[in-house]
């Protein structure tokens, strides 16, 4: 509990990966959007069972990471934090679905292992996609670049405060959290009074800043829009890039390119 | 002329749960004046202090800033005219990167971009803090913080500064610098503070508010040899009025005598380890 800082919520390691330069990193934000999106929609309209035509995705995901110069164990790092949740749904399939669909030497191997495996490696996918857009990209320009492409603009401000702001809130919960710690001793684990009374008071703290900064606002002419500077600019080369991606994307969608490289090695179809 | 003056006429304000806040409260600030207002924890400053800019409208009396009286249809103008600089930074620095949050105000004025750049550059140059520019608010010091927090609030060009404790939480240096700033600004100042050091550093005048009444309103200097007024404010005389405890023999916090471990009787309990 103590490691939440560093274990959920170091973001600003991402921003110092996002302040790097690399050919990456330079494209304009909205063209990583974008490929952002078709990977995800891609990997996640695969049929249930498949596996080995999603794997060239997760190649293409550490080539680009390479050249990024995104430290890939720290992309693993933080699918382990989140994994839990993709856990959670894909845990009872192996139950529900016995009928066996594929062997592997003599072991034999039910659609609910694949389909649970198959569920794995897409949110692995996809997770991994959207971390290496941010550190690539910094959240700020992504929410720029969606705000561009067509987002309505309060949902960008919303994500915007709450980047903003999840520091601010953190730093304070850490501090309730610590002041609590120091005078419970060897009592460790919290008990749901304290933690409710916690709770409320963060919540009550939180109403409180929430008024001052909607002052703070009023105070320099806010008037229910935010005006954000818009700085980024499209070039052919960002164009080219989007759509050689695209192409890339939509050729492992649509062709198996393992079973493609194995009939071509050992000549069985 | 009227220019700038601001002049708060018998206002008093009770908070929604009965708590009377301000009872009463006049003055009359002149262009270019720097006034400080001191007073006890929930004195009333703060409450004060947000009426100053319009976020609470007087319930009665009134105010008036420079040609406007205090009312919903001023409240823009006046905002205009009066920035206000918060106690904490981190209410003020919404935006995600320095530049955007200084730019925030004049955008908000319909300025043109480059006028804006202009403004943002001039502000951030002002208070030392260009270098600062493409930093979100979140990774800064709080003296850069407040540094920062102090550019928004010029950019938009005020005429009169309000600032709720402007040298808390700060060390003694990012202090020092802090108060150099301000000295240097021809605007109006109105400061509410305990750092009544700093106030002799840059306030020639002083209101003393207790209860949500003014207390006394004079000469600075004047006011904190006052001993018995201080006291009755919860402040004590600045520590460069006070005599030096070295030469006056003020007795210092001593060091305890030193003993050898366990030596000494105890007569309370102890959690030593031959306790047993």
């Amino acid at each position: 509990m103590a490691k939440i800082e560093s274990a959920f919520f170091d973001l600003s390691y991402l921003e110092n990966l996002a302040s790097q330069s690399s050919s990456v990193h330079r494209l304009d934000p909205r063209i990583k959007v974008l490929l952002s999106a078709a990977f995800v929609v891609c990997v996640v309209s695969f049929d249930k069972y498949v596996i080995s035509a999603m794997l060239p995705f997760g190649l293409f995901l550490l080539v680009v990471a390479g050249i990024a110069n995104i430290p890939i164990d720290f992309i693993i790092k933080k699918l382990i934090v989140v994994s839990p949740f993709a856990i959670m749904v894909g845990i009872f399939n192996p139950l529900l679905d016995q009928q066996i669909i594929m062997h592997l030497g003599s072991v034999n191997i039910s659609g609910g292992f694949v389909s649970f495996f198959s569920i794995l490696l897409r949110f692995s996918l996809t997770v991994s996609a959207m971390l290496i857009l941010i550190a690539t990209t910094g959240f700020n320009s992504v929410c720029m670049a969606m705000v561009k492409l067509g987002m309505p603009k309060i949902f960008a401000v919303q994500l915007l405060m709450l980047y903003r702001y999840i520091f601010v809130f953190i730093d304070e919960g850490m501090r309730m959290f610590q002041a609590r710690t120091l005078r419970s001793f060897k009592k460790r684990s919290m008990g749901v009074k304290t933690f409710s009374y916690i709770i409320g008071q963060m919540l009550l703290r939180t109403i409180d800043r929430a008024q001052r900064i909607h002052l703070a606002m009023l105070c320099r002419g806010f008037d229910g829009t935010i005006r954000i500077r818009q700085t980024i600019k499209i070039t052919a080369k960002d164009v080219v890039f989007l759509i050689i991606g695209l192409l890339i994307l939509l050729f492992m969608r649509k062709y198996n390119i393992p079973l493609l490289l194995g009939t071509v090695f050992t000549g069985i179809s | 002329m009227s220019h700038h003056i601001v002049e708060v006429q018998d206002l008093t304000h009770t908070y929604a749960d009965g708590t009377k806040a301000v009872k009463g409260i006049s003055f009359r600030i002149h262009h270019g004046e720097s006034v400080a207002v001191v007073g006890a924890n929930g004195a009333g400053k703060s409450t004060l202090l947000l009426h100053l800019n319009g976020f609470l409208t007087p319930q009665t009396g009134r105010i008036r800033i420079g040609d406007f009286y205090l009312t919903k249809d001023t409240v823009q103008e006046i905002r205009k005219t009066v920035g206000m600089i918060f106690q904490n930074p981190d209410d003020q620095l919404f935006m995600p990167t320095v530049y955007d949050d200084v730019a925030y105000g004049p955008v908000n004025l319909g300025l043109s971009p480059e006028q804006v750049d202009k403004r943002v550059q001039d502000a951030l140059i002002q208070t030392d803090a260009l270098h600062l520019s493409d930093r979100p608010p979140y990774k800064l010091s709080g003296g850069e913080k407040r540094t920062v927090a102090i550019a928004t609030v010029l950019a938009m060009n005020p005429e009169i500064l309000v600032m709720d404790e402007p040298s808390s939480n700060l060390d003694p240096k990012a202090r020092r610098t802090l108060i150099d700033l301000l000295s240097g600004f021809r605007h109006t100042k109105i400061i509410a503070t305990h750092d009544l050091d700093m106030v002799l550093d840059l306030c020639e005048r002083t209101i003393v508010i207790k209860d949500g009444k003014i207390t006394a309103d004079g000469p600075t200097l004047e006011l904190f040899q006052d001993v018995e007024l201080l006291a009755e404010s919860h402040l004590e005389k600045p520590f460069r009025l006070q005599a030096c405890p070295v030469c006056s023999g003020q007795k210092l916090p001593e060091k305890p005598v030193q003993m050898d471990d366990h030596a000494h009787t105890h007569d309370h309990d102890h959690d030593h380890h031959h306790h047993d």
